[in-house]
């Protein structure tokens, strides 16, 4: 085989498993919920205002050294809420807005969110990853 | 290593206290039309408004001895009256700095510093602990909130005002979590048998705009936390962690909502 031959050759090989590379990786799906309407930015701020980081070490809301509930580090990654609901977005919704509701009794306290303010705690929350 | 050592601080304190107290004026900045009222010192009252505050171990106990009124943490002062202060501190040399109302003041064991304070427009205004006593001193501030003369007194009656007897279920239920546990060590309630007093009086806990003198805004959310376990929010103070079964610390949360 001729060298020209051999090297149309290996950059034929080179783009073809570049292609296979590139492919493969697109099959990766983004599993991030999406929550329709949710700010993450005002989600942060919400988070700090309702109290929140009294009992929960937030990443990046105020101080995290709360143990009163489970730390919600890597939130985003999470396959249940509170032990009890799939953790997709309108289940967290329902979750920060009364959590009495869901597990009469528990730890956590209504704290009379607002449906806007827990669309953009969520939206921030799921970028906990 | 003793980093309280009554005798260096008395005279970085007295030091202090003679720089700013000359011919410091007491007015709060910001409003050009209205002359400041200066207050020379060693000023008499010349006033019915005394205000006496204790400087614990981190907070601050306030007393109006002539209108029977006892809280913790957050003064109300009226709008264009002069106010006389009267600093104690029960065991360790404090510094009480307000820099928007122009003070710094020394605190001393057994010991009593006045000064007169006047405020020419209504606002809130933050005066903190300056001098370390361990390790809490940091998140120790003292909110005054200068009120016109007619919120000044509403606010003086809802301060005298005694819980009245409960009859909602979940408030009673709430109550008796308080009462049954070890808060009653520690903190006052009138009209119930509470009547402890190493930390501030709860009687009028939601009149007030901070919780663990000045730390947290007081919500729902911040209380809860708070009582669950304080040392995480506010490291080295007083109180300890609660033990608390979940149901309880929400009837207890709605009865200290109550108490307004």
């Amino acid at each position: 085989m001729g060298n020209m031959r051999r090297l149309g050759l290996n950059v034929g090989l080179c783009v073809l498993l570049g292609s296979v590379l590139v492919l493969a990786a697109c099959g990766t799906y983004d599993t991030t919920p999406k929550v329709a309407g949710g700010d993450p930015t005002r989600g942060r701020v919400a988070l700090q205002g309702y109290g929140c980081e009294a009992c929960h070490a937030i990443p990046g809301v105020g101080n995290t050294n709360a143990m009163v509930g489970p730390p919600l580090e890597h939130f985003a990654n999470r396959r249940f809420i509170a032990g009890e609901l799939s953790n997709e977005p309108d289940n967290l919704i329902k979750w920060i807005l009364n959590p009495q509701s869901v597990e009469p009794g528990i730890d956590m306290p209504n704290l009379d969110v607002s449906e806007a303010a827990a669309r953009d705690m969520a939206a921030y929350l799921y970028t906990l990853k | 290593m003793n980093l309280c050592r009554p005798k260096r601080g008395m005279i970085f304190c007295a030091l202090v206290l003679f720089l700013t107290e000359c011919a410091t004026p007491s007015f709060i900045p910001g409003s050009s039309a209205t002359p400041p009222v200066i207050l020379p010192q060693g000023t008499a009252a010349q006033t019915n408004d005394v205000i006496e505050i204790f400087a614990h171990q981190w907070w601050w106990e306030l007393n109006y001895p002539d209108q029977q009124v006892t809280t913790a943490n957050e003064i109300h002062i009226p709008v264009g009256r002069p106010v006389e202060l009267q600093f104690k501190a029960e065991d360790v040399t404090g510094i009480f700095w307000m820099s928007e109302l122009n003070r710094i003041i020394g605190l001393f064991p057994k010991t009593t510093t006045t000064t007169v304070i006047e405020a020419t427009q209504a606002g809130t205004f933050r005066g903190t602990c300056a001098e370390f006593c361990g390790v809490s001193p940091a998140q120790m501030s003292l909110l005054v909130i200068a009120d016109p003369p007619d919120q000044f007194n509403a606010w003086l009656a809802q301060q005298r005002q005694i819980p009245p007897e409960l009859t909602d279920e979940t408030l009673r239920t709430g109550q008796q979590a308080f009462l049954g546990s070890a808060c009653v060590y520690c903190h006052t309630v009138k009209g119930t048998n509470a009547t402890g007093t190493l930390g501030p009086d709860l009687t009028h806990l939601m009149s007030r705009k901070t919780i663990g003198a000045g730390t947290l805004p007081n919500t729902r959310g911040n209380l809860a936390g708070w009582i669950v376990n304080a040392q995480d929010i506010k490291p080295g103070n007083k109180m300890p962690p609660m033990q608390l079964e979940s149901d309880q610390l929400q009837a207890l949360l709605a009865y200290l909502e109550s108490l307004k």
